[in-house]
């Protein structure tokens, strides 16, 4: 195929189905995240929002009997094929979890350098230098640099989930999935991490899930409404916000339901 | 006396009889400890460190050779049984949730309550009778087979402490399976999995059943692992039967140094969990 | 279904290499993890390989003997060596009379402890005492018959047998003279070595019963007994009784401390002043002797029967504990 000088990434799933054994989680969602831009997921609990976006590191398929139909393509290239390495996937794909969950036995530094070593060994230079590249990106260089060989468990929940954003961004991903990042943060640190995703989507097409609207309201550029495991509506977030074209997504946005 | 008095009485005097009860069964301890210190201190001296057994009836000596052999076997036991039981437990812990991991789970939990005498036969049958001759070696795989069902355990129990989500994160950043399993679980879990293995180091220190027809025991001090060998429960098992008085002092002495050795190594276990506090969330 | 156009944004032109090489590294598989796998598997495959080979070796040392004197070797008294006639019945009767002594006198002393170390004791003396319990079981057997031959016989002889003898001497398994090794011996030393196990097996499993068990228990108005006995006791019941028949599986194999405080002599009587004989005890004191391959051959038949008998107590224990206490390690440790 012809590449253009200019290529952005593409990531999109087309008619992705998520199972878990016979029940499925995700029904039939087609879904574009542009490049370099926030695209948040919203919807009630239990919606598949999180299965979603599991299904794009292929996280999903870690689960005993879950199963994915669909594909999800990068660039064209569908991440579901044959012959393609999950692993390697994950490596390009950066994953932020709710709950912080920094290594206990691993240094500040140890735990942002943990996903560089696996791709094979690098002059200690270029470790050091992406560790603070890393720990910039997150907004958390100037409050640990002194103590990088520190254990991280000393450090608050805010700040390990900066960590673990650092760590999630050292191997320089193409792509940032963040989980309800600050659903176990206290405001302070909800807003610092907002911030971080206003900072991130120059280097990096981040894809966040929450269950806060006023949260999706604030970060996103795009937002996509789920329910029931299919895809109700997305679009721009002012005018899913403003005026949404879809009945349920209103009903979700004014608080009829949740 | 009321309906309620009289249940409140009868609560307290059953708390009371457990209290009894309870003292009861820690009594037997303390008079044993006691009674170890008691009869047995006054034997050690350096000697009893340093030399090795004298001819029946004379008095003096040591068992000096005893616990050098005591640590050659062990150490040999461990070496063997700890890489078999660690990994067997990695395996129930990371793969073991299939058919597999149930059947190995529970012959592990069989296989600990198996009497040592009869592992100690049959270590005899493969390793005494067709070299026709009783070794050090042939002591220490025995023990190793006590040993692996209970590190086994022990080490999926730690690794299983592990929080899920630790093992996700690493997935999470292209780390495949064996590298989370061996670089995260097993190193969050490692204070734990230590501490397994101290503690079955302790207990198979003290064991005797198995090494009675294996290392056989040995009067004089040997280093040579294909060559029968001493341990301080043998000792103490032939000095406590013998005829000699001079054999009883020893035979007390040398098991106060036995349960000095095991408590050092079993409060050396707690200790490693204790410094590693943050390590299991 | 809304897809989204491919709007143009600002920000950096990426730059990056062309589609077909960007992913370029996503192709291929990745084998280490299939072999991390079998290693592992491989490991663990010891265990069976363990137990088969026990067993294995013990029923084929154990054929000639079994198929000399078949059944009768259960319930035959003799045991001839020279003139080559074995039976184990002594035995057998031993092991379980000394066993089943050991539990009387274990189990109410154990579940006290367990009892205590849950509901009643004052926080701050909980890891204490359970560390005490714990020390009990780290003693090793041969001190502990040590401690039987030279300080529990006598005690027994000078204040236990003589009250026992005033009060109830016309009970059968009171009669006879006291020479201290004995059956009696035997069954004390066991209840002391198998508390620690019952109490620490017990303990796990009353505090895998739900705190709620207990509080609605005392919210309707019972008292602490209450509660205990009738919330948290019945609810980890299966798993009491797998504790006791933990120490059970224990008993019938002890070895060491039993050998050397119980007598052994291949005699069957009821009372408990006899000497007596125990599985473990006569392999441990009479293989060496064993002269003759028929002898051996007997002796390995003991060994087969000894551990039959273990592993189907242990495995009748670990479904009951299972049952409460899912697939712990509880009772699997070396205590």
């Amino acid at each position: 195929m012809v590449a253009s000088a200019n290529t952005r990434l593409r990531l999109e799933t087309v008619r992705l189905t998520a199972l878990f054994g016979g029940q499925r989680a995700v029904h039939d969602v087609s879904l574009l995240f542009p490049a370099n831009t926030v695209t948040a997921i919203i919807g009630p609990s239990g919606c598949g929002k999180s299965t979603m976006l599991r299904c794009l590191n292929r996280m999903h398929e870690l689960t005993p009997g879950a199963s994915v139909v669909g594909e999800v393509l990068l660039d064209d290239l569908n991440v579901y094929g044959d012959g393609i390495n999950p692993i390697e996937l994950r490596r390009r794909v950066g994953m932020v979890f709710q709950r912080p969950t920094p290594f206990p036995t691993m240094s500040i530094y140890d735990n942002v350098a943990a996903g560089l070593k696996v791709n094979g060994k690098r002059p200690q230079r270029d470790t050091d230098d992406a560790v603070s590249r890393a720990l910039q990106q997150a907004a958390l260089w100037d409050e640990v640099k002194d103590r990088l060989h520190t254990s991280a468990l000393q450090l608050s929940g805010g700040q390990q989930q900066r960590l673990c954003i650092a760590r999630a961004v050292a191997p320089q991903p193409e792509i940032l999935l963040l989980d309800e990042p600050t659903a176990s943060l206290d405001p302070a640190g909800t807003q610092r991490i907002e911030e971080l995703c206003h900072a991130l989507k120059r280097l990096y097409t981040i894809v966040i899930v929450t269950h806060n609207m006023q949260q999706a309201a604030r970060v996103s550029d795009y937002t996509a409404f789920m329910y029931l495991g299919r895809l109700v509506e997305v679009g721009r977030t002012e005018d899913i916000f403003t005026k949404p074209k879809v009945e349920q997504t209103e009903a979700y946005i004014t608080g009829r339901f949740g | 006396m009321t309906r309620a008095f009289r249940r409140h009485l009868y609560s307290r005097f059953m708390t009371v009889v457990v209290i009894l009860f309870s003292f009861t069964a820690v009594l037997a301890l303390v008079l044993i400890l006691g009674d170890l210190v008691a009869k047995g201190a006054s034997s050690i001296d350096w000697a009893f460190f340093t030399k090795s057994p004298v001819p029946a009836g004379q008095t003096g000596g040591g068992v000096a050779n005893a616990i050098v052999g005591t640590a050659i076997i062990v150490g040999l036991a461990a070496l063997i049984g700890v890489p078999i039981g660690v990994g067997a437990g990695m395996y129930l812990a990371e793969y073991g949730s299939g058919r597999l991991g149930f059947m190995v789970r529970f012959i592990a939990d069989v296989l600990n309550g198996t009497p040592s005498i009869v592992i100690g036969i049959v270590g005899w049958t493969f390793l005494v009778k067709p070299m026709s001759k009783f070794s050090a070696l042939a002591g220490s795989v025995s023990l190793a087979i006590l040993m692996i069902p209970m590190l086994a355990r022990t080490t999926e129990e730690m690794v299983r402490l592990v929080p899920h989500s630790l093992r996700e994160a690493a997935l999470a950043l292209g780390y495949p399976r064996w590298r989370t399993s061996l670089k995260i679980v097993a190193r969050t879990a490692l204070g734990g999995i230590v501490t397994g293995c101290l503690v079955g180091i302790a207990r198979i220190a003290g064991e005797t059943a198995p090494l009675l027809f294996t290392a056989l025991g040995n009067l004089n001090f040997s280093l040579s692992v294909g060559q029968p060998m001493q341990t301080l429960s043998l000792q103490i098992y032939v000095y406590a039967t013998g005829p000699f008085d001079e054999w009883h002092r020893m035979a007390w002495a040398s098991a106060l140094v036995l349960m000095g050795l095991v408590l050092v190594i079993s409060i050396a276990a707690r200790w490693v969990t204790r410094q590693r506090y943050g390590s299991v969330r | 279904m809304t897809s989204l156009p491919n709007l143009p944004i600002e920000g950096i032109p990426s730059g990056r290499p062309s589609t077909e090489t960007r992913w370029q590294s996503l192709l291929g598989a990745d084998k280490s993890d299939r072999i991390y796998q079998r290693i592992l598997t491989g490991f663990a495959l010891a265990l069976p390989a363990m137990i088969l080979i026990l067993f294995l070796v013990l029923l084929i040392n154990a054929l000639p003997a079994i198929k000399a004197f078949g059944a009768k070797f259960l319930v035959t008294s003799t045991w001839d060596p020279v003139a080559e006639v074995y039976g184990a019945a002594p035995m057998i009767f031993g092991t379980l009379a000394s066993s089943l002594l050991a539990l009387i006198i274990a189990v109410p002393l154990a579940l006290s402890v367990a009892v205590l170390l849950t509901e009643f004791a004052p926080r701050s003396l909980r890891q204490p005492i359970a560390f005490l319990v714990e020390l009990l079981a780290a003693i090793p057997s041969v001190v502990y018959g040590l401690w039987g031959v030279f300080v529990l016989i006598p005690f027994l002889r000078s204040y236990v047998v003589p009250p026992l003898k005033a009060v109830f001497g016309w009970l059968p398994i009171f009669q006879g003279v006291f020479y201290g090794n004995s059956l009696l011996a035997g069954g004390v030393i066991l209840a002391i070595m198998i508390v620690p196990y019952i109490a620490a097996v017990s303990r796990e499993v009353l505090l895998a019963v739900p705190g709620s068990q207990r509080e609605a228990a005392l919210a309707m108005g019972a008292t602490r007994w209450e509660a205990v006995r009738s919330a948290v006791l019945p609810y980890g019941r299966a798993g009491l009784i797998g504790a006791v028949i933990l120490g059970l599986g224990r008993a019938l194999g002890e070895t060491m401390a039993v050998t050397m405080v119980i007598g052994n002599r291949h005699d069957i009587g009821v009372s408990l002043f006899q000497p007596a004989y125990t599985m473990a005890a006569a392999i441990a004191n009479e293989f060496s002797e064993a002269t003759t391959s028929m002898y051996l051959s007997a002796l390995f038949e003991v060994g087969l029967i000894l551990f039959v008998l273990t592993v189907i107590v242990n495995a009748v224990a670990r479904i009951l504990i299972w049952r409460v206490a899912r697939g712990t390690a509880v009772g699997s440790r070396a205590l």
